[in-house]
């Protein structure tokens, strides 16, 4: 299972589009911290709204994928994360600290919009 | 339903059906959608388990009626064993370089959490969710 990355502007967005193993995750992360390199991107979008589960190494890798992003320079928003899996987290004691989340793509891009031309933001 | 489900645990992709098998039998049972999302994220934890110190082993996902509802998940394996039961539920702690966090959390997320490891024999986590 390839996750599909679209490129929009100078955004990445990667649209998760069904459960996704391990190592498919693993993958997702060490080709989004690849590619931010290649495209001038500015910012990057996971988009995680099917995923029914995210577990401890789901969110351990997407934290990663995140901050290692950040420190090449770039900013990641998580997206999509269902009440049932923020619930779960919550319990299970995981945390995307310092990793920023928005509930859909549309708000997603506006705070990428927000970060990367401080500007000239968008009307909510 | 009284059946009981048995999914093999040999590679990635087969946690994530293990999962979707336990989801569809907590479904089934009546457990909230809420539920249904712990009782997976448990199935995946104790599958990953299995996929990381033993390489191979099994799920079994039970029905349980015994005057209250629930669902039994059984995560079984042959593998080394777990040679210190307590080190292995402390938050943090791992011998994977995974988080640690698998175990402990699981056993936050259930309502019963029970292991029986015996070092060259293998590993059993049992547990359990009673319905609201």
């Amino acid at each position: 299972m390839r996750v599909p990355v679209l490129k929009q502007g100078n955004y990445l967005i990667a649209s998760i589009q069904d459960a996704l193993t391990d190592e498919d995750l693993s993958q997702l992360r060490e080709e989004l911290v690849d590619r931010v390199g290649k495209l001038h991107t500015r910012g990057v979008i996971v988009d995680v709204t099917v995923l029914d589960v995210m577990d401890s190494f789901a969110v351990r890798t997407v934290r990663d994928l995140a901050r290692t992003i950040k420190l090449r320079g770039v900013e990641t928003v998580i997206v999509g994360i269902q009440p049932e899996v923020a619930f779960s987290m919550v319990r299970l004691g995981l945390s995307l600290e310092g990793v920023d989340t928005a509930l859909d793509l549309e708000d997603g891009l506006a705070l990428l919009d927000q970060h990367t031309q401080p500007g000239a933001r968008r009307g909510r | 339903m009284d059946g009981e489900t048995r999914v093999p645990i040999r590679q990635g992709g087969d946690i994530i059906t293990a999962r979707q098998q336990g989801r569809a039998v907590a479904a089934q049972l009546g457990f909230s959608s809420t539920d249904q999302t712990l009782i997976a994220t448990a199935i995946s934890e104790v599958a990953r388990n299995i996929l990381l110190y033993a390489q191979r082993g099994e799920i079994i996902v039970r029905p349980v009626q015994n005057g209250k509802s629930g669902i039994t998940i059984i995560a079984h394996d042959e593998g080394p064993g777990i040679p210190d039961i307590n080190l292995a539920l402390r938050n943090g702690y791992s011998t994977s370089n995974s988080l640690g966090l698998g175990l402990p959390g699981t056993k936050r997320i259930m309502d019963e959490f029970t292991i029986v490891s015996e070092v060259g024999k293998g590993t059993t986590i049992t547990v359990k969710k009673w319905k609201q």
